[in-house]
């Protein structure tokens, strides 16, 4: 029998992993376990995840792992990053944490150019507490605290995270938004993110459209079919600044 | 010595603060207990600054005060601001260039002194020196440091100021002089002793 | 790492200079802050200081910002520290229970002003129970009180130690006052007066091959069942008080033989040594009683003076409206002392207020 190549960097005590069937974290995390692996990067890597779902992931890694607050994994990896730089800080999150209550923290370490990497994953809803709108609920999108759909006109429109990064950050940052159904394009964008922080040139970022069919209430073809056709219309896949030579819009 | 209370009030910009630091230094050089602490922030803001300073020779409990035994208020508003400092064993000095309401002088205090500080600031050496004026004002009622200890830590505080300009240096001893014998002299006319 | 203070010096300075010498002094590496008064100087000394014994500073976008990259540098094993006061202490409570929680050896000095809300920026003592008991845990810190610009000096310096030793978040409670007013002090290099320096150590980002010499690290602070966090919790507090006896630090005067207790802590105890010392000069048997350890709180030591100086009769005074009166009580519940108070929160307390209360109760 072929089983899936597992990367070296997974910590397999914690396998199978907690994820909900059909959710694209797993898929996030694995492309990010691959790149760890081959840019050998994973005794002074330090993995910090978030509040949400993605805690589930805070001992996904045989890497040293910090579990934070919702929206803090930011400032923890900037703290770290700071005292000890010769580390590789990971922060995972998701858009409640990254987008709404650790808004400041992004931004601001945006503007201060810190060199950590982020990766912000967006299933356009907050999956851990049941399905609530979050900022990168699309129009007219159904959840929990907009059961007839979200409406602009009293919530406004999805967070566009990539594109005001990019706006905000100086020269060296990296800013990429890629997607679970993209793999290989995914993967690029993670290792360019990490590759960015190796060479110490700013801040990283890499937001993953994912999938959320718990919450969604969708089947698998429904919730390919969103990824694919409304997520990737509202936010367009590619990179938006790359210091690295290696632009894939 | 036995413990004594001061507090300087004044505008922003009069220099209390500074002179209060200086006086400070000048007691800690002398081995004395000393606490000084300003007013700060939105009280401070547009509104008068005081200093609160205490010198003793033993260790300084509270690090502010409910009543002084010397107060010196350098502005109008600053009068209204720090009468209730003041107590029947306070010495209440003020700047005798202004004429506040009645009602906003003490209720209570062992002397009322005005004194022409600003007056003569202006008039016999520069405005600049106000400040070090009152500083001798303060030595002159209450002998809370010596001369010489003034002197030193004026030159501390100064110093590089004076070796570019070596008259200023001459501009504060003699503030300090004048500040100090104004003092000396309004007590000996209100028949008062120094305090300490 | 480069000495700060070579031999023992006289100093005259403010209670924020004095905390960014200490730091310095105690090897501290990296101060992450957010400006709020009466503070600030603290931040201001640090940044002109740092660079030149190769220390770090980051100012951040708020207090959960600082608190929270405070805690990154201590798991990453770097000693750090921050400072705040009144609302940005609120603010840190998120990353402080975070800290507890996580048993991280972070130090916080705290320079208490009025509240509630913005208050004042000047004075009180109004953030004990905050700084004691904040957040939505079970108070496992260590809080030192202190009363002067020495005792700031020696307990950063110590409350580093103690944060390393234990791994407890432990904070510094000065206040505005402390912060802001210029006092004698000596300050010193710790190693030359015997203080061994504990060292720190990473609980992540460690040495090692991962899968061949060393395990990976997992941090975490939430838990999937309540049994796991009620073992977590209870393990916690176990060693919380078997540690609690080596920590508690308390100062007492005339306890031997008193009419009246006076119980204050911080700055205010300043004025209560005075105002016992004017008392018996009037023939009024008054004592003196000063928690310096506000968590762990000294209960034996307090009801022991109870006892010993057999005083009917106990006076509370606290620039704050019940903060340390609370504390107390829970603290020697069942004793049958008469407990007064004089209660003025947010301003000083002389010792002539403490004089005119113990007399009205007699």
């Amino acid at each position: 029998m072929i089983t899936p190549a597992t990367p070296k960097s997974w910590y397999l005590p914690s396998k199978p992993h907690k994820f909900c069937p059909g959710c694209g974290h797993g898929i996030t995390l694995k492309a990010l376990g691959e790149v760890i692996d081959e840019l050998e990067i994973q005794d002074k890597t330090i993995f910090g995840c978030d509040i949400g779902c993605s805690l589930l992931s805070w001992d996904f890694f045989a890497c040293d792992s910090t579990q934070t607050h919702h929206g803090r994994t930011t400032p923890v990896m900037v703290g770290i990053k700071r005292a000890r730089p010769e580390l590789i800080t990971i922060g995972y999150m998701g858009d409640g944490g990254g987008y709404s209550i650790g808004s400041q923290h992004l931004l601001n370490s945006a503007v201060r150019n810190e060199k950590v990497t982020l990766i912000l994953v967006n299933n356009t809803n907050y999956g851990m507490t049941g399905g609530q709108m979050a900022p990168t609920t699309l129009p007219g999108q159904k959840t929990e605290t907009t059961p007839y759909g979200r409406d602009p006109e009293l919530t406004g429109y999805p967070t566009k995270g990539p594109e005001f990064l990019a706006e905000l950050t100086s020269d060296g940052a990296y800013i990429a938004r890629g997607t679970v159904a993209k793999y290989k394009q995914l993967k690029r964008f993670i290792k360019n993110a990490l590759l960015n922080q190796i060479e110490g040139n700013g801040f990283s970022f890499v937001e993953v459209l994912s999938t959320c069919p718990t919450n969604w209430r969708t089947n698998a073809q429904q919730t390919w079919h969103f990824l694919e056709e409304e997520m990737e219309k509202e936010f367009p896949v590619g990179e938006l600044k790359s210091p690295l030579g290696k632009g894939d819009k | 010595m036995s413990l004594i209370k001061i507090a300087l009030a004044g505008e922003g910009g009069q220099g209390v603060q500074s002179v209060a630091e200086i006086l400070a230094e000048a007691a800690y050089n002398e081995n004395k207990q000393t606490i000084y602490i300003p007013n700060f922030g939105l009280e401070q803001r547009g509104g008068v600054s005081i200093a609160f300073i205490q010198v003793g020779d033993t260790r300084i409990g509270a690090p502010k005060f409910n009543k002084a035994d010397v107060v010196i208020a350098l502005s109008e508003r600053a009068v209204g601001r720090t009468a209730h400092y003041s107590d029947k064993n306070t010495l209440y000095v003020y700047d005798s260039g202004f004429s506040p309401a009645a009602e906003d002088f003490p209720q209570e205090a062992k002397q009322i002194i005005g004194i022409p500080a600003i007056d003569t600031a202006n008039n016999e050496l520069h405005p600049r020196v106000f400040n070090i004026i009152i500083m001798g004002a303060v030595i002159g009622l209450t002998n809370v440091v010596t001369f010489e200890a003034a002197k030193q830590a004026l030159e501390h505080k100064l110093g590089h100021k004076f070796e570019k300009n070596p008259d200023l240096r001459e501009l504060n001893y003699k503030a300090l002089e004048i500040g100090k014998k104004m003092a000396e002299d309004s007590l000996q006319q209100e028949g008062v002793s120094h305090i300490g | 790492m480069q000495k700060v203070i070579s031999e023992t010096k006289k100093a005259f300075m403010t209670g924020n200079e004095t905390a960014a010498w200490a730091a310095l002094a105690a090897g501290a590496e990296v101060m992450y802050g957010y400006p709020i008064t009466p503070q600030n100087e603290i931040m201001h000394y640090w940044t002109r200081l740092a660079p030149k014994y190769d220390r770090k500073f980051l100012q951040t976008e708020d207090e959960l910002s600082a608190g929270f990259t405070t805690s990154g540098a201590v798991q990453a094993g770097v000693k750090a520290f921050t400072a705040t006061a009144g609302p940005g202490n609120v603010l840190m409570q998120e990353p402080f229970g975070m800290a507890e929680a996580m048993r991280l050896p972070l130090l916080a000095i705290i320079q208490q002003r009025g509240g509630p809300s913005s208050g004042t920026v000047i004075y009180s003592q109004q953030e004990v129970t905050l700084t004691t008991y904040g957040g939505n845990g079970e108070g496992h810190r260590i809080v030192y009180s202190t009363a002067t610009h020495q005792e700031l000096y020696d307990y950063i310096i110590k409350g580093f130690n103690t944060a390393w030793k234990y791994r407890f978040p432990t904070f510094v409670l000065g206040d505005g006052y402390q912060a802001k007013m210029r006092e004698p002090l000596e300050i010193y290099d710790p190693e030359e007066r015997g203080i061994e320096m504990v060292k720190t150590y990473p609980l992540i980002g460690r040495e090692g091959h991962i899968g061949e010499n060393r395990e990976p690290q997992h941090l975490c602070n939430i838990y999937s069942l309540e049994e796991e966090l009620y073992d977590v919790v209870m393990k916690t507090s176990a060693e919380y008080e078997k540690i609690s006896p080596e920590i508690v630090e308390y100062d007492e005067n005339l306890c031997q033989d008193a009419d009246v207790l006076i119980v204050t802590h911080g700055v205010v105890s300043r004025a209560a040594d005075d105002a016992v010392k004017a008392l018996r000069a009037q023939g009024i048997k008054a004592s003196y009683f000063r928690p310096i350890t506000l968590r762990p709180f000294p209960a034996k030591q307090l009801r022991e003076a109870i006892a010993k100086s057999g005083a009917k009769k106990m006076l509370i005074a606290e620039s704050a409206y019940g903060q340390l009166d609370r504390l107390t009580k829970q603290e020697i519940y069942g004793e049958t002392i008469v407990i007064d108070h004089l209660f003025m929160p947010g301003v000083g307390i002389v010792d002539h207020d403490i004089i005119t209360k113990v007399k009205s109760m007699l």
